[in-house]
C-alpha cells in the first residue's frame, strides 16, 4: 500500500472513528428493527426506556418469552401478507427475465453500432432514466381506465419492465462494450448469422454482467413504489405498497407491530441478496462511472 | 452492423420504451391541458304543501354520462397551469403589489402549494446531493485504509442503507425517531426536553429528510469513490510523498483530481434520483410540514374522491421541466462531445 510511507497517526484515527460512526448509522437501524420486530408493542415503543426494546419486560408479561411472533403471525396470517409476497415474486420474476431479455438485445446493438442514432437513443434513454416515475404513473392511469387493464400484474410488470429499460440498456451496452468485436466478426465470418454470433459467441462471455443488471432489474422491481402503488388493486398489491396501506390502518388498531413485522420481512431478503451478491452490486454501481 | 440487424436488436427495447415512456409523456402534456367536467346542475320543482319550489340539484345519471363519453374532461388550455395550485401567476402578482418586504413575499409565496413543494425539493436535491458525497468520499476514504479482511463485511453494512427500498428505510427510522423510539428518546435526553418531537416542527422535519435522504445515498458515492481510489496512480502519490506533500496535500492535489471525472457521474446520479424524492415524505408521514413534487403528483393521484388528472399532469410537465434544466449542462456537452468526434 503506498499510503502507508508518510502514515500519520492522528489522521488514522479520525479516519478510523469516521469510519466507526458511518458503521453504526447505516447497520444499527436495520438489526435494532429486526430484533424490536419479536417484541411486542410496549417495548418496541417503550415510555419507560429504550432498553425495554432490548431485554423486553412486557414481551415477557404478555407472552410469557422474551420473543414472540405475534406481530409476524398477525402480519403473515391475520392480514394476509402472504398474498402481497407471492405478488412481488411473480412481478420481480418477470420483470427482471423480460427486462434482461429485452435489455440485452438493445444494449448489445447499440455496443456494436457507431451511426448517430445510436447516439440519440442512448440520450433519449439517459432523460428517460432521469424523469420521476410518478410522472410518467400520471399518463398512464387514465389510458389504462379506458382501456381496462388498470389492476392486474401484467401491466404494472410491462410499465416496470419499460421503466427498466433506460438503466438497463445503458449498463448493458457499457458491459458489451468491454467485449472484443472480433468474437462475434470471427464467428460471422464462420458463417452465424448476427443473431447465432449474439448468441453463441457473445452471450456465454456475458454472464457476469448479466447477472449484475439482473441484480438491478430486480432491486428496481423490488423497491417500486410509486408504479405498484398506483396501478395494481387491493388484490394484486406488492410488498411495498401492502405495507404503506397497513399504515392508515394499524395506528388505529394499535397493532403498529404488524406493520414492523412486515417490514422486516420485506426487508430481510435484501440483506441476504446482498450478503451473496456484493461484488456485482458493487462493481454495478461503477459500471456506469468507468464509462464517464 | 447494418440497419436491419440493428432495427430488428433494438426492437423490443426500444418498442417499450416508445410506449410506456414516450407516449405517457404525451398523454400527461394532453391531459394538463384539460380539466374535470363540472357537476351537471338541473333544476327540480318540488310541490309540497306551501307551494312549489324550485331547486337546482346534481344529476349524477348525467354527470356519469358527461365523464364516460369524455373521460378527459373539459378543454381549459393552460388554466391549470396558471391556477393556485401550480404556477399561480395571478396570486403572485398580488403578492408583489401588496406586501410587508421582503420575508413576507417568500412566506406568502411559500404558501402556495406548488412553490412550497419546489422549495423542499430544490434544498432536498441540493443538500442531499454534495452531502453524501462529501460523507461517501470520506468513508471511502476510511475503507481504502482498514486490513482488507474487514473490507468485505464493512463494505456491506455500508450498502444496507442505499439497498433497503426507501420507503421501508424511512418507516425504520422513523419508527425510531418516534418520542417513544430509541432515537427520539436519547434525543429528548440530550437536550433535556421531554417535548422534543422531530415531527412538529417544519424545519426539523426538513432537517431529518435531508439526514435521510444522505444516509440512503452516501452508500453510492461511497462505493464509486471507493473503486476510483483502487485505480490511484501509485507513483505520483509516491512521487508526491517524496516531494514532501503530507496526507491532506497528497488527498487534495492527487486524489480529488483523480476523482473528479467520477464525481461528476456521482453527482448527475444524484441530482436525478434526489429530485424525484418522494417515498420519504411518506414514510415520514411529512406532508404537513415538507412536500415534494413527486408527492403533489400522487397526492392528486390518490385523492380518495376525485383523482385529479388535469392538475397531475401540469404537475408533472412542470417536473418534467425541471428535469430537463437539471440535465441540460450534461446534455450540452454529451452534444459538443458528439459533434466534435463525428467532424
Amino acid at each position: 500500500m503506498a499510503t502507508k510511507i508518510g502514515y500519520s497517526r492522528p489522521l488514522a484515527i479520525a479516519t478510523t472513528l469516521v469510519l466507526l460512526l458511518w458503521l453504526i448509522l447505516a447497520a444499527f437501524p436495520f438489526f435494532w428493527t429486526v430484533w424490536g420486530s419479536f417484541k411486542v408493542q410496549a417495548d418496541f415503543f417503550s415510555r419507560e426506556s429504550f432498553w425495554n426494546a432490548l431485554t423486553g419486560p412486557a414481551t415477557t408479561r404478555q407472552t410469557g418469552g422474551a420473543f414472540t411472533l405475534d406481530g409476524y403471525r398477525g402480519a403473515w396470517i391475520e392480514r394476509e401478507f402472504y398474498h402481497s409476497v407471492w405478488n412481488t415474486v411473480i412481478v420481480t420474476v418477470c420483470v427482471t427475465s423480460i427486462s434482461l431479455l429485452f435489455g440485452t438485445l438493445g444494449g448489445y446493438a447499440l455496443s456494436r453500432s457507431s451511426r448517430s442514432y445510436t447516439f440519440w437513443i442512448l440520450i433519449a434513454a439517459l432523460v428517460f432514466r432521469a424523469m420521476p416515475h410518478i410522472t410518467l404513473v400520471a399518463g398512464y392511469l387514465l389510458p389504462f381506465f379506458e382501456m381496462n387493464i388498470w389492476g392486474h400484474l401484467p401491466t404494472a410488470i410491462i410499465v416496470l419492465v419499460a421503466i427498466n429499460q433506460p438503466f438497463t440498456i445503458w449498463m448493458l451496452h457499457s458491459f458489451f462494450q468491454s467485449i472484443p468485436k472480433d468474437l462475434d466478426e470471427s464467428a460471422m465470418v464462420d458463417g452465424c448469422t448476427r443473431f447465432q454470433a449474439f448468441r453463441l459467441a457473445i452471450m456465454p462471455v456475458m454472464w457476469p454482467g448479466v447477472i449484475t443488471t439482473g441484480l438491478f432489474s430486480f432491486l428496481l422491481a423490488y423497491n417500486d413504489f410509486a408504479v405498484t402503488a398506483m396501478l395494481l388493486n387491493q388484490d394484486n398489491q406488492t410488498m411495498v405498497p401492502k405495507i404503506s396501506s397497513f399504515l392508515g390502518t394499524v395506528q388505529t388498531e394499535g397493532t403498529i407491530m404488524y406493520a414492523v413485522a412486515a417490514t422486516v420481512s420485506a426487508a430481510v431478503p435484501l440483506f441476504i441478496l446482498v450478503m451473496f451478491f456484493q461484488r456485482q452490486i458493487v462493481s454495478g454501481l461503477t459500471a456506469g462511472a468507468v464509462k464517464g | 452492423m447494418r440497419h436491419r440487424d440493428f432495427a430488428s436488436f433494438i426492437f423490443p427495447s426500444a418498442l417499450a420504451m416508445l410506449l410506456f415512456i414516450a407516449l405517457p409523456i404525451v398523454s400527461v402534456a394532453v391531459q394538463s391541458l384539460f380539466v374535470e367536467h363540472d357537476q351537471v346542475l338541473i333544476s327540480v320543482e318540488s310541490c309540497g304543501p306551501f307551494g312549489c319550489q324550485t331547486e337546482t340539484k346534481v344529476d349524477p345519471a348525467a354527470t356519469a354520462a358527461l365523464k364516460t363519453a369524455q373521460p378527459l374532461g373539459k378543454f381549459n388550455g393552460l388554466g391549470t397551469y396558471l391556477n393556485r395550485a401550480h404556477l399561480a401567476v395571478s396570486e403572485i402578482g398580488e403578492i408583489l403589489s401588496n406586501n410587508d418586504g421582503v420575508a413576507d413575499i417568500v412566506a406568502q409565496i411559500y404558501n402556495l402549494p406548488f412553490y412550497k413543494a419546489l422549495s423542499f425539493t430544490l434544498v432536498y436535491t441540493f443538500l442531499v446531493t454534495p452531502l453524501s458525497m462529501a460523507v461517501g468520499f470520506a468513508v471511502a476514504l476510511g475503507v481504502n485504509t482498514i486490513p482488507r479482511m474487514f473490507k468485505g463485511p464493512v463494505i456491506f453494512l455500508s450498502l444496507l442503507p442505499y439497498i433497503v427500498t426507501p420507503l421501508l428505510g424511512s418507516l425504520i427510522l422513523f419508527w425510531m425517531i418516534n418520542s417513544d423510539g430509541v432515537i427520539g428518546a436519547s434525543l429528548q435526553w440530550i437536550f433535556a426536553d421531554p417535548e422534543l418531537s422531530l415531527k412538529a416542527s417544519p424545519v426539523l422535519t426538513w432537517v431529518t429528510l435531508i439526514v435521510y435522504g444522505t444516509w440512503h445515498m452516501t452508500p453510492f458515492a461511497f462505493v464509486v469513490f471507493y473503486a476510483g481510489l483502487q485505480t490511484l496512480p501509485k507513483d505520483t502519490l509516491e512521487s508526491a510523498m517524496i516531494d514532501g506533500a503530507n496526507r491532506w496535500e497528497r488527498i487534495r492535489y492527487v486524489v480529488m483530481p483523480h476523482l473528479t471525472p467520477l464525481a461528476t457521474f456521482v453527482g448527475l446520479v444524484l441530482l436525478m434520483d434526489n429530485f424525484r424524492v418522494f417515498e420519504p415524505i411518506i414514510g415520514f408521514s411529512a406532508e404537513a410540514n415538507a412536500t415534494s413534487l413527486s408527492w403533489s403528483i400522487y397526492n392528486d393521484l390518490n385523492g380518495q374522491v376525485d383523482q385529479l388528472f388535469g392538475s397531475a399532469a401540469a404537475t408533472s410537465i412542470l417536473t418534467m421541466i425541471g428535469v430537463i434544466i437539471l440535465l441540460s449542462p450534461v446534455l450540452v456537452r454529451t452534444w459538443r462531445e458528439f459533434k466534435r468526434k463525428a467532424h
